[in-house]
């Protein structure tokens, strides 16, 4: 804010040295005004918006809280295509948000490692989508909520070449498309 | 002095003249196996004209296109004897004898009075000390416009590859692919187009939506590729001279991998929906699709033989990716493994193969297999049998064969992390070598010979 303040300031004198070269005298004038347009409605908003969202943890019924409370990514085996017990846990905390909140609509990316041919890991990462947005409709989410799409190994979240990198990378990833709580 | 030069030519004409009967016309041989490249003279062209570093230039991309095929020795103009050479005039062939010379190209660059150029050239059989015709004719003249002089270049180098190895000519085609900028999590890709030799690269798309596998079709004219536009994969068609793209087909889910058929007046594509790969045909005139496999496994990467009656493509339906073949009528055939059925699988060693390629001379297909976390560009033959590893690193994928099927495209990315780059191999699994591109690029395909 100090730094807006000077700078402003600074901008102000240089801009009137400069346009009024032969007339010295109304520099003072012009710096007192400037500095008090700026300043005033800068400082006010910061502190308000800081204080209350940063303890309270996500929104409910948020993008947030779909993200750290449900969990979006179910993640594969080499080659699988095949929900395991963890992967299924998360999915029935997924269908158990979206049946709280109805009016949100979601798309499930499938997504597979970089050890794969292109084409080959499009068809897979649409068997992967299909997975899991079967697995949602069997525990109750209407079908029409929920579209699918596959990257193949296009769209990687980790940038290794690893195996860590590739489980990471070989995943269902649920996407909340609208009708999240935003406020 | 000259008599040490007569008994020096007579000594190394000998067992030449043994090898090679008077009778036989120079021919060089490119499936040999214990291989030496055979050398090939290529002086600057005679300037009938102003502009020399335009026919310097020219000369340079013949000798440039020859020497890529691994099969020549383009050798140094410094050993040159003769310097006086015109394409009027029977060369000095004791001259070029001495420097163990085989084939020895003569050209000439004139300017025309309506402002295009035309280049002559003419092909000497060295030690058969006569011309060697082409199409029948005792040399070739081309003219065009000068913002073509490549194009000169690479016809001239066709027609002498042609006439030594007897193989169709490549080097007037194009490559298409896809231009990787970006962070890997990020990535930027473009379709991008470039001359065979690298020359003139352009981006075809901007870069907003990720496109992948493009294919040319049989004219040269247009693209099929799959494209991210809207949000959704599906394959589309692009032109090259107007820059349109039009959305191939109404599918429901998204369809992917494309390729023509080699009439060019389809279009074989995969449709995915609801975790299950097909196999379509769509007629691009009726836009009518027909479904050709009907499995619940993956099926997918499908491209036709030369005469249109089958197709080679990927399926998981034995558990893990590997090549099938069926009929485009889908009628049964009897499968090299015995037995006759709708698909027969090609593919029974071990590794995974996907991305297969029917080659145009229809013996081949093109393949990808990864085993034991590396990848190889192979082929194998249509019955199964003869399977051949050309390349191996880290990550090789995509072959797509030369018009001619002698050499095979492909893209690679050489140890963990590295950015993809082309490839190219010669089918006898000689010759590798890289293909400049300004940014990483992947999914390379050969246009056909261009008109």
């Amino acid at each position: 804010m100090n730094t807006t303040f000077k700078l402003a300031t600074a901008a102000a004198v240089v801009l009137t040295i400069s346009a009024c070269a032969s007339k010295p005298e109304p520099v003072e004038q012009v710096q007192e005004q400037a500095p008090v347009e700026v300043a005033e409605p800068a400082p006010a908003p910061a502190p308000v918006q800081a204080e209350p969202t940063a303890p309270a943890g996500p929104l409910a019924g948020s993008l947030e809280d779909f993200r750290v409370n449900v969990g979006e990514r179910v993640y594969f085996d080499l080659n699988g295509y095949r929900l395991d017990v963890d992967d299924q846990e998360i999915l029935k905390r997924q269908a158990a948000w979206l049946s709280s909140y109805p009016g949100v609509r979601i798309i499930v990316a499938g997504n597979c490692d970089e050890r794969g041919t292109r084409e080959y890991n499009l068809a897979l990462g649409e068997r992967r989508a299909s997975i899991v947005k079967d697995y949602l409709v069997s525990l109750g989410v209407d079908p029409s909520r929920i579209d699918t799409i596959s990257y193949g190994k296009e769209r990687p979240i980790a940038a290794g070449s690893d195996e860590q990198a590739w489980a990471l990378n070989r995943n269902g990833f649920t996407q909340i498309i609208s009708g999240a709580t935003t406020s | 002095m000259t008599r040490i030069l007569t008994a020096l030519m007579l000594a190394l004409m000998i067992p030449i003249g043994l090898a090679m009967p008077a009778a036989a016309q120079l021919q060089v041989r490119v499936d040999e196996g214990n291989f030496q490249p055979t050398p090939l003279a290529i002086p600057d062209f005679e300037v009938r004209g102003t502009n020399a570093e335009m026919a310097e230039d020219i000369a340079d991309v013949v000798r440039a296109d020859l020497e890529s095929t691994g099969l020549f020795d383009i050798q140094n103009p410094a050993s040159f004897i003769q310097k006086d050479l015109s394409i009027d005039v029977q060369p000095r062939f004791p001259d070029w004898r001495i420097i163990q010379t085989e084939g020895l190209v003569v050209g000439a660059y004139e300017e025309l009075p309506d402002g295009k150029i035309a280049v002559s050239f003419r092909l000497w059989d060295v030690y058969g000390g006569e011309v060697m015709r082409i199409n029948g004719q005792p040399g070739r003249r081309l003219t065009t416009t000068p913002d073509n002089w490549r194009r000169i270049a690479h016809k001239i180098a066709d027609s002498i590859y042609n006439r030594l190895t007897g193989e169709d000519p490549y080097f007037d085609t194009r490559i298409v692919y896809i231009a990787e900028t970006g962070p890997k999590i990020d990535r930027v890709k473009r379709l991008a187009i470039m001359d065979a030799d690298g020359a003139n690269q352009q981006y075809l798309t901007p870069g907003t939506n990720t496109v992948l596998t493009p294919r040319f079709s049989p004219s040269a004219q247009e693209i099929t590729y799959m494209s991210y536009e809207g949000g959704r994969p599906r394959v589309y068609l692009f032109n090259i001279e107007t820059g349109r793209q039009e959305l191939l087909g109404n599918f429901p889910g998204m369809t992917f991998a494309p390729r023509f058929s080699r009439d060019g007046e389809s279009v074989l594509m995969t449709q995915a929906q609801g975790g299950n790969s097909e196999i379509y045909l769509m007629n691009l005139q009726t836009r009518q699709s027909r479904r050709l496999t009907d499995h619940p496994a993956i099926d997918t990467s499908p491209s036709m033989s030369p005469d249109g009656r089958a197709i080679v493509f990927t399926s998981d339906r034995g558990g893990s990716p590997q090549l099938y073949i069926m009929n485009t009528d889908g009628s049964p055939r009897t499968c090299p493994s015995g037995g006759r059925d709708v698909a027969c699988r090609i593919t029974f060693n071990k590794g995974q193969y996907s991305t297969p390629v029917w080659s145009p001379r229809g013996d081949l297909v093109a393949f990808t297999k990864q085993l034991g976390g590396r990848f190889y560009i192979g082929v194998i033959g249509t019955d199964g049998k003869g399977e051949r590893l050309l390349t191996e690193s880290y990550l090789d994928e995509g072959p797509d064969w030369s018009p001619n099927g002698r050499v095979i495209v492909y893209f690679r990315e050489s140890r963990p992390g590295a950015g993809p780059q082309l490839w190219s191999v010669d089918l006898s699994g000689r010759n590798e070598r890289r293909m400049m591109t300004q940014t990483d690029a992947s999914d390379p395909a050969w246009s056909p010979l261009l008109q």
